[in-house]
């Protein structure tokens, strides 16, 4: 043994050493993410504590819950004093819940079914990837949820659905000579079709008839949904028409607009369904005697048009002014511009805000309840809470309230949020 | 004589008035007038047939008499005896009362929660996600119908204070919190020239002169700082100007406590809060919240971060960064949104008719709708309200609005 051999630097690499225990893994992130300070420990403590207590208080009353009992007081005798939730009361009234109380037992399969074609329906719509033939489904849904939910005979939206395809056929072809004609020869050959149908519908009136349900026994979560899907189809027109119109150079259709959109938009809602209720009636012609949930679905469309309009200005004014100069410069008209060049740019921009219109009109809709209509919330308060067998079970029922509204209106705005996305086309 | 070139004179024609650009609009407008005439003399007429073969008539005369029910909450002096429209005000002050202080709840609560959604912590960052998500999207007549709910069924009733083992007790001897609402000590001043609203007159009075005076002290530090650069310390005299003339108001005046007590089943004595109005304002704050949560986290997200780092280059500490270049930006962002939160709030205010509060909705377009079947009258009035307070708030946005706006060159 030499001592040339003797070095006194290491010649091997030492093996990589774990990193500190605090310094990886989950402690690593439990020290950056929870413990990051005394403030944040703090924080995160009591964050832990609230947890805990609210863990602590719903399983139990969760893990005891009674589900088959026909009453509140035999709940209460199954229970016999421990801590648990009645939900024997969803499972007895789910039926009041989901389609009011005077909606035919023998006949929930046709809202049921209506609902589920309503994805289908609404997919195209949502989703652009999906093939657009898809579209023609979405056109015919109206018709068939309308026979579905009030019966009577398939003519009656047959000829509905006719009125529309002879006035889109009259605006095809009159267009070429000048919008606001075919527009005109449209709503005349609709109008002359609709009112003509009744001659032919009356005397054919069993022709794959459903049973006809009356709209006043419309009730509870379908409610809202007829209310919500409804009101948002007809108010998006009528907000692109209000929203055009706001933005016009013509003084005198401006000032309609914009008296219109303000007025709407600076009242509460519930001061129109008291409009809806009570004063409407008086503006119609003697005799004329159209039930509540239509005269409801005119005032929220109304309500909802007006909001959707200022959504549809605002994608308006964020368009380029190029493109308008654009569509002059190519020599097109008003209406060609707007329909080809304008509109497609501006209501994708705007598709996010109208999504969020829709969900705050969905959530609105329980409002009918306060004018003694029974919708989710009104079946909650009326006939269940009021009955002997359920009175003072709350936490449950509005529990179920919240499960029912809160998946939906979280599920749109996510949608929302994942559209815009999609959308987000500019250079960032 | 005229040139060849000339291009040819045309008289107006006809035909103009549809296919001429110029004169179209014309057309329309006009097409337009006559319409929104027509539909106005078609509904006015109907509105005349019915009212005449119901014997009817417009006329605002109920509004001067009784109108023979009671209001349970108000603010100022009304019996069964008063005027509708005695009742209407009454109803009026109570929904600013209610809009009032559940716009500040909620910005109270909206900033601390966006603050905290932005926190690095990541328990309290999901847990105020959990709370924004959940308020968002369930309507908010479902929360005010549960939070009443659970008011009444949580809370002790005024008889289980009773009794030397009574079930439930007063906080400090001082607050009761009742399933039937809270009582809470009120002031009174026993000075004879100071009794009644002349006490709250004088501290209003030196609320404002305080205003004035700490902001005074303030400009005056602020012309210091830019003389000399060095700012005086101005705290204390901002605190003494705030509070010495209210204590010595207070001791003048001989402020005094009207403490409530349990007599016989309820409580008398002090300020009681009802608890319809408690639920109304809390299910509104919190709803409202968690929107102005997310306002004010885009708010401070729509910041960049070149912003802080420049500041930070200049030699400011953190939170002079956050008061001088970060929080002056952000509300350019926030306040037009809150404000129609704001807005908002007023408006779903009117649910409390679903919870029995007696606001404007409840008395003028509930009771005395229902008393004297005027419902033409009663809702125009109540939409009068509603739209008078919306447009001024729109005004007060307007207005602010402009004074922030990006000066652009």
């Amino acid at each position: 043994m030499s001592d040339n051999n003797l070095s006194f630097v290491r010649t091997e690499m030492l093996p990589e050493q774990a990193p500190p225990l605090t310094a990886s893994g989950p402690l690593k992130w439990l020290k950056e993410n929870l413990f990051d300070g005394v403030f944040n420990s703090i924080l995160t403590i009591v964050a832990l504590y609230f947890v805990w207590q609210i863990v602590t208080g719903a399983f139990p009353w969760f893990w005891n819950g009674v589900w088959t009992t026909s009453s509140l007081a035999e709940c209460r005798e199954v229970l016999n004093g421990a801590t648990g939730g009645c939900f024997s009361v969803l499972t007895e009234r789910w039926n009041q819940l989901m389609f009011g109380f005077k909606y035919p037992v023998t006949e929930y399969w046709r809202p049921t079914i209506a609902f589920l074609l309503l994805f289908v329906a609404a997919a195209p719509v949502l989703f652009f990837k999906l093939p657009r033939k898809l579209l023609i489904f979405t056109a015919v849904y109206p018709f068939i949820a309308f026979w579905l939910i009030w019966g009577g005979t398939i003519l009656v939206p047959i000829m509905i659905a006719v009125g529309f395809v002879a006035g889109y056929m009259v605006f095809t072809r009159l267009e070429a000579q000048s919008f606001a004609m075919g527009l005109g020869g449209a709503v005349i050959a609709a109008v002359l079709i609709w009112s003509l149908q009744g001659y032919l519908t009356r005397p054919l009136s069993g022709v794959l008839a459903l049973d006809p349900v009356p709209s006043r026994d419309m009730g509870g979560f379908m409610l809202n949904f007829i209310l919500g899907v409804v009101c948002v189809s007809l108010s998006l027109p009528l907000g692109i028409v209000l929203a055009l119109g706001r933005q016009s150079s013509m003084p005198i259709i401006k000032w309609i607009c914009v008296v219109f959109i303000e007025f709407i938009r600076g009242v509460p809602l519930i001061t129109l369904l008291f409009v809806a209720n009570v004063v409407l009636a008086y503006f119609l012609p003697p005799g004329t005697n159209f039930d509540l949930i239509l005269r409801v679905i005119i005032m929220i469309t109304m309500f909802s048009s007006a909001y959707i309009a200022e959504v549809i200005r605002g994608g308006l004014a964020a368009l380029p002014k190029g493109q308008y100069e654009a569509a002059d410069s190519l020599g097109l008209d008003y209406a060609q511009s707007m329909r080809l060049i304008i509109l497609p740019q501006a209501l994708k921009i705007s598709i996010p805000g109208i999504v969020n219109v829709a969900v705050g009109l969905f959530k609105d809709t329980t409002l009918v309840s306060v004018i003694s209509m029974f919708d989710l919330v009104g079946m909650i308060r009326g006939p269940i809470l009021a009955s002997t067998a359920w009175n003072g079970v709350y936490w449950e029922l509005w529990g179920a309230a919240i499960l029912l509204f809160f998946p939906i209106c979280y599920g749109i705005s996510q949608y929302s949020q994942w559209l815009e996305r999609q959308l987000a086309t500019g250079h960032r | 004589m005229t040139a060849l070139t000339d291009p040819p004179k045309e008289g107006f024609r006809l035909s103009m008035l549809l296919n001429d650009t110029r004169y179209r609009s014309y057309t329309f407008q006009f097409i337009a007038l006559l319409a929104l005439i027509a539909a106005f003399s078609y509904l006015g007429y109907n509105l005349v047939q019915n009212l005449a073969a119901a014997g009817l008539n417009i006329s605002y005369k109920f509004l001067g008499e009784p109108a023979g029910y009671d209001i349970n909450q108000r603010l100022i002096e009304y019996t069964s005896q008063s005027s509708h429209w005695r009742a209407s005000i009454v109803g009026i002050l109570n929904t600013l009362l209610v809009a009032v202080t559940a716009c500040f709840l909620a910005t109270v609560i909206g900033v601390i929660v966006g603050v905290l959604r932005l926190s690095k912590n990541w328990l309290v960052n999901k847990l105020m996600s959990v709370y924004v998500e959940i308020f968002r999207n369930v309507p908010v007549l479902i929360w005010i119908l549960i939070i009443m709910a659970v008011f009444v069924a949580i809370l002790p009733q005024p008889r289980e204070f009773r009794g030397d083992n009574a079930e439930a007790s007063m906080l400090f001897d001082l607050f009761a919190f009742t399933g039937r609402g809270f009582y809470l000590p009120k002031p009174i001043f026993t000075a004879g020239w100071a009794a009644g609203s002349t006490g709250w007159l004088v501290i209003i009075g030196l609320l404002i002169a305080s205003f004035f005076g700490a902001r005074a002290v303030s400009k005056r530090a602020s012309a210091i700082q830019e003389a000399t650069g060095d700012r005086p310390v101005t705290w204390y005299t901002t605190l003494a100007i705030w509070f010495l003339p209210l204590i010595a108001a207070c001791i003048v005046m001989g402020l005094s406590w009207d403490i409530p007590a349990l007599k016989g089943f309820n409580f008398k004595g002090g300020i009681y809060a009802r608890n319809s109005f408690i639920a109304l304002t809390f299910a509104l704050s919190i709803y409202t919240a968690a929107f102005i949560a997310e306002n004010v986290r885009a708010g401070i997200l729509a910041i960049s971060k070149g912003q802080t780092e420049a500041a930070a280059s200049l030699g400011l500490r953190p939170n002079r960064i956050m008061s001088l270049v970060v929080l002056p930006q952000a509300l350019r962002v926030i306040i037009p949104p809150l404000i129609s939160q704001y807005l908002n709030i007023t408006k779903n205010s009117s649910l409390a008719i679903a919870v029995g509060y007696m606001d404007v909705t409840g008395t003028l377009g509930g009771i005395t709708l229902n008393q004297t079947g005027r419902a033409i009258e009663t809702v125009l009035l109540l939409m009068a309200f509603y739209l008078v307070i919306s447009l001024s708030i729109s005004a007060v946005m307007n207005v602010y609005n402009n004074s922030v706006k990006l000066k652009e060159r």
